[in-house]
C-alpha cells in the first residue's frame, strides 16, 4: 500500500499519527474479511456436496473468468497510478488513471453478468443445488463489492471533472484505494478456490 | 451556565434539533439509552407473561388473551431477542459508550459524529421491524433467539415462520450493519482521539472495555450478517444453505442437503464473542465503580487491562461449546471443553483483583458500590455453572433445561445488568445534573438482588430435574411446580425493583439535589466538568500525566480543573438529517426480499445514496 504525506485536509492531529478515516477504513477491511471469510467457508464446507448437476467443471469457463481476473488486476494497477497521479497534483492524469480504474471495474462486471447469463441458460440457478447456492452468493457478493468500487471512483472522477477534487483529497483517493485493493485480493482468493482448485 | 454560554457556540436548540438530529454524542448515547429502556420494558412484559403462564397455564391475560404454545415460542423468541440485541448491546456501549469514552479520553466528541448518527437510527430502525413481526399475520416468530434451522428456514415450519420470522432476519440484520458502524467509530475514537498524554495504558478501563468491546463487534457482526442473508435467501430464494432432508406436515420441504450445522457455527462463532460483547462493558464498569468507593486505586490495573485483551482473543476459540449435544467428536469436544476452561482463568484474575481493590479501602457504600459488588457476587455464581458446562459430559445432561436458562440469567442479568445499574447510579450525577436518592437505590438494589435470586436459582434444579427450556408446560408428576412457583414471584419481584428505579428516576427529576461536578471523587476526567457537561465537553482539552488524574499519588499532583468557560468560542457542529434518511434506505432494500419486487432495491439503494451523497459532499448546518 502506498505511504501518503499527511494531508493538508487533516484537521487535527491525531494521538497515532493516522487520518481517522484510513483507520476507520482498515478496521472496516477487517470486518470485511470476516464477511468474506463466511461465505469463502460456507462454499468450501458445501464443494462438492451437490446431489444434482450441473457440477462446477461442468460449466465453469475459465478461460473468460481468467481474462476478468487479469482485468480487475490491472484495474488495481490503474488505481496506484490514479494516486500517485493525485498525490503529485497531477489533475490530468488524475482523472484518466481513476476513469480507467472505474472503466476496468465495469469490464469486470460486464463479463460476470455474461457469465451468469450463460450459468443459467444451462440450468444453474442459485436455487438448483448447493453448488450454485454458495457459488451465486460468493460471486455476487464480490461483483457487488466491485459495483460499488465502481460507483464510489466515478464519483471521484465526476468531482475530478468538476475541479473540486485537487492534491488536498489525496487521502480521499488513498482510501478508495484501499478499498478497490481489498476487493481485488478477495477476488484473488475466490478465483483459486472457486475456479482453479479442481 | 450562563457566561459559558457567552463565550461558545451553545450547541443547538430545540427539541428536534437538539434530541432527533443532534450530532452531540452525548445525544446520541442517551438516544441509545432510551432505546434501550423502551426495549427492556418490552422484553421484561414478554417475559411476565411467559412466567404467570408457567403458573396460571388456563389464565386468560388482558391484552394478549390465552397463552397457546405458539405464542409462548414467540414470547421466548421476542424476549431474548430484545434483551440480548437491544437491550444489553446497546445500552452499555452504545448508551454509556458513547456518552462517556470521548470524555473519559479528553476528547470533544466521537471521531465520526454523522456516522454515529446514522448507527443509531439503524438501530432504532431495527427495533421497529422487530417489533413489526408482532403484527404482521402468523405474529412473531418461534425458533429461539438463536434462530436455529431447519424452523427458522421454513416459511412452512409454523404460524410466525412466515413474514414474521422474515422481519426478525431483516431486523438482525440491519442491527449487524448499526452495530458495525458504532465499532469502526469505537475503535478509531480509541486509538485517534485521546488528548495529549492519555496513552493507551493511562485509559480508564470503561474505555478498555469499549474498545475490545468494539474490536469484537467489528467482527463477530460480519459473520452474523452474511448469516443472516444466507438463511434470508434460504427462506425467500430457494438456496438450501441450512435445509437439510425435512418433513413438514407430512410433506418433504424443497432442499438441495444442506446442514443446519453451518448455521450453528456461523451463528456461535458470533454468538460467543457476542458473550463478551454483553459482559465487558459491565466489568469495564465495575472496575471504575470499586475504586472511587474503595478510594484506592484499582489493583493491579495492568493485569485486568491484559485480561480484557485475552478475553477478547480467546472468545473467538470456544464458540464450539454451544454445540457439545451436536456430537461433533471427541476430539473438537476436548479442544472445546479445554479453551472454555482456559476462558475462566483471565476472567477469575479479574475477580480476584476486584476483591483485592475492596481490601482495606475506605469503603463508602452508595448504592453504585452495591450493584458493583453485586455483579460480582452474581457473576462468580454464572460463572461456576458456566465451567460446569464447559465439560461435555456434563453439558450434555445441561443442554436445552432450565440449567442453561439459570446460567446464562446468571451472567447476563446478575452480570450485565447488576453493572449496567451500577454505572446508571454511578453516572446519573454527571448526566443529569442531579442525585439519585440513596436509600430508594438500596431498596432497588436489595429487590432486585432478591428478586433475581428467586427467579433464577430455582431454575437450576429445575433444569437438573429434567425440564425442558423453550416449553410451555410441564408435567405435575416431575415435581418443578413450587420451584417455578417461586421463580415467578422472583420476577415480578424484579419489576417491582424497577418500578423502584423508575420512581428514584422521577424523583430525582422533580426534586433531585442538585448534583456538584464531582459527588463520587471520582479519579477520571469526566469529573473535571459541569454536570450535565457542556456540548463542548472540555474549555480546554486537558493535559493527562497520569492514569488517576484527579488523585494525588506518590509521584503527582491531581490535575487542575478545566476553567469554567472556554477561552475562545468553540465550535459545536449542529445537527443533520441524512443519517436518518440514509438509514431509511435499508429497510426499503430489505423490504423487496419480503415483496419479492426488484425495483424497492433500487428504490432503498436510491435513497441510501441521495443521502450519502448530501451528508459527504455538503457542509453541516448551524
Amino acid at each position: 500500500m502506498t505511504h501518503a504525506a499527511p494531508s493538508p485536509a487533516m484537521a487535527h492531529p491525531t494521538s497515532m499519527g493516522i487520518d481517522n478515516r484510513k483507520m476507520a477504513f482498515w478496521a472496516f477491511i477487517g470486518s470485511e474479511c470476516l464477511l468474506f471469510g463466511s461465505l469463502i467457508s460456507t462454499y468450501l464446507v458445501y464443494k462438492g456436496k451437490s446431489v444434482v448437476g450441473p457440477y462446477p467443471h461442468d460449466i465453469l469457463n475459465i478461460p473468460l473468468t481468467s481474462g476478468s481476473t487479469f482485468d480487475l488486476l490491472m484495474s488495481s494497477l490503474m488505481m496506484v497510478l490514479a494516486l500517485a497521479a493525485v498525490q503529485r497534483g497531477n489533475m490530468k492524469w488524475g482523472k484518466i488513471w481513476l476513469f480507467s480504474t472505474a472503466l476496468l471495474g465495469l469490464v469486470f462486471l460486464g463479463a460476470q453478468v455474461m457469465e451468469f447469463t450463460e450459468f443459467v441458460h444451462k440450468g444453474l440457478t442459485i436455487s438448483t443445488n448447493l453448488f450454485g447456492c454458495t457459488f451465486f452468493v460468493l460471486t455476487g457478493t464480490h461483483g457487488a463489492h466491485v459495483a460499488v468500487g465502481v460507483l464510489w471512483l466515478l464519483t471521484l472522477w465526476v468531482r475530478a471533472l468538476q475541479g473540486k477534487l485537487g492534491s488536498a483529497n489525496a487521502t480521499t483517493v488513498e482510501i478508495t484505494g484501499l478499498y478497490w485493493h481489498f476487493v481485488d485480493v478477495v477476488w484473488i482468493v475466490i478465483f483459486t478456490v472457486v475456479y482453479l482448485i479442481q | 451556565m450562563v457566561a459559558q454560554d457567552a463565550h461558545a457556540h451553545a450547541g443547538p436548540q430545540g427539541f428536534i434539533r437538539k434530541y432527533v438530529f443532534s450530532l452531540d454524542h452525548k445525544v446520541i448515547g442517551l438516544q441509545y439509552f432510551f432505546l434501550a429502556l423502551a426495549a427492556v420494558f418490552v422484553g421484561m412484559f414478554l417475559s411476565l407473561l411467559m412466567r404467570i403462564h408457567l403458573i396460571w397455564p388456563t389464565a386468560v391475560l388482558p391484552l394478549v388473551g390465552a397463552i397457546k404454545p405458539e405464542t409462548y415460542l414467540s414470547l421466548l423468541t421476542m424476549h431474548g431477542t430484545i434483551m440480548v440485541f437491544f437491550v444489553l448491546t446497546t445500552a452499555p456501549q452504545g448508551g454509556f459508550g458513547n456518552y462517556f469514552l470521548p470524555i473519559q479520553i479528553g476528547a470533544a466528541d466521537m471521531a465520526f459524529p454523522v456516522l454515529n448518527m446514522l448507527s443509531f437510527w439503524v438501530t432504532f430502525l431495527a427495533f421497529l421491524v422487530l417489533l413489526g413481526a408482532f403484527f404482521v399475520q402468523g405474529g412473531a416468530p418461534l425458533h429461539g433467539w438463536t434462530g436455529y434451522p431447519p424452523l427458522s428456514a421454513l416459511q412452512s415450519a409454523g404460524t410466525g415462520q412466515g413474514l414474521g420470522a422474515d422481519l426478525w432476519v431483516v431486523s438482525i440484520a440491519l442491527f449487524c450493519v448499526g452495530a458495525l458502524m458504532s465499532a469502526l467509530n469505537f475503535i478509531t475514537t480509541t486509538l485517534d482521539m485521546r488528548a495529549k498524554g492519555m496513552s493507551m495504558m493511562r485509559m480508564p478501563l470503561t474505555c478498555w472495555a469499549w474498545f475490545i468491546t468494539a474490536i469484537l463487534g467489528l467482527l463477530a457482526f460480519g459473520v452474523l450478517f452474511s448469516a443472516g442473508i444466507l438463511l434470508l435467501l434460504d427462506r425467500n430464494a430457494g438456496t438450501s444453505f441450512f435445509v437439510p432432508l425435512v418433513v413438514v406436515n407430512g410433506q418433504v420441504a424443497a432442499h438441495k442437503g444442506g446442514s443446519p450445522l453451518l448455521w450453528q457455527h456461523l451463528f456461535w462463532f458470533f454468538g460467543h464473542p457476542e458473550v463478551y460483547i454483553l459482559i465487558l462493558p459491565a466489568m469495564g464498569i465495575v472496575s471504575e465503580v470499586l475504586p472511587t468507593f474503595a478510594r484506592k486505586p484499582l489493583f493491579g490495573y495492568t493485569v485486568i487491562v491484559y485480561s480484557g485483551v485475552l478475553i477478547g482473543f480467546m472468545g473467538w476459540g470456544v464458540w464450539s461449546h454451544h454445540m457439545f449435544a451436536v456430537g461433533l467428536g471427541p476430539i473438537a469436544d476436548s479442544a472445546f471443553a479445554a479453551t472454555t476452561m482456559l476462558i475462566a482463568i483471565p476472567t477469575g484474575v479479574k475477580i480476584f483483583n476486584w476483591i483485592a481493590t475492596l481490601w482495606g479501602g475506605d469503603i463508602r457504600g452508595t448504592t453504585a458500590l452495591f450493584f458493583a459488588v453485586g455483579f460480582i457476587a452474581m457473576f462468580i455464581i454464572g460463572g461456576l455453572s458456566g465451567v460446569s458446562h464447559a465439560s461435555p459430559p456434563a453439558d450434555l445432561q445441561q443442554t436445552d433445561t432450565y440449567y442453561v436458562v439459570a446460567h446464562f440469567h446468571y451472567v447476563l442479568f446478575g452480570g450485565s445488568v447488576l453493572g449496567l445499574f451500577a454505572g446508571i447510579y454511578y453516572w446519573w450525577p454527571k448526566m443529569t445534573g442531579r442525585l439519585l436518592n440513596e436509600p430508594l437505590g438500596k431498596w432497588h438494589f436489595w429487590l432486585q438482588l432478591v428478586g433475581m435470586n428467586l427467579a433464577f436459582f430455582p431454575m437450576h434444579l429445575i433444569g437438573l430435574l429434567g425440564m425442558p427450556r423453550r416449553v410451555y408446560t410441564y408435567a405435575p408428576e416431575l415435581g418443578v411446580g413450587a420451584l417455578n412457583l417461586v421463580s415467578t414471584i422472583g420476577a415480578f419481584l424484579i419489576a417491582v425493583s424497577i418500578l423502584v428505579f423508575l420512581f428514584n428516576v422521577w424523583r430525582s427529576a422533580r426534586h433531585g439535589q442538585i448534583a456538584p461536578n464531582d459527588p463520587w471523587g471520582g479519579a477520571t476526567l469526566e469529573w473535571s466538568i459541569p454536570s450535565p457537561p457542556p456540548a463542548y465537553n472540555f474549555s480546554v482539552i486537558p493535559t493527562v500525566t497520569s492514569r488517576m488524574p484527579r488523585w494525588q499519588t506518590e509521584h503527582h499532583q491531581p490535575m487542575q480543573d478545566p476553567p469554567a468557560g472556554p477561552p475562545a468560542p468553540i465550535h459545536v457542529p449542529g445537527g443533520s438529517r441524512w443519517p436518518l434518511v440514509a438509514a431509511c434506505g435499508l429497510p426499503v432494500m430489505a423490504l423487496s426480499v419480503l415483496t419479492h419486487t426488484l425495483w424497492v432495491v433500487f428504490l432503498g439503494a436510491a435513497i441510501l445514496l441521495f443521502a450519502i451523497y448530501r451528508w459527504a459532499f455538503e457542509p453541516l448546518e448551524g
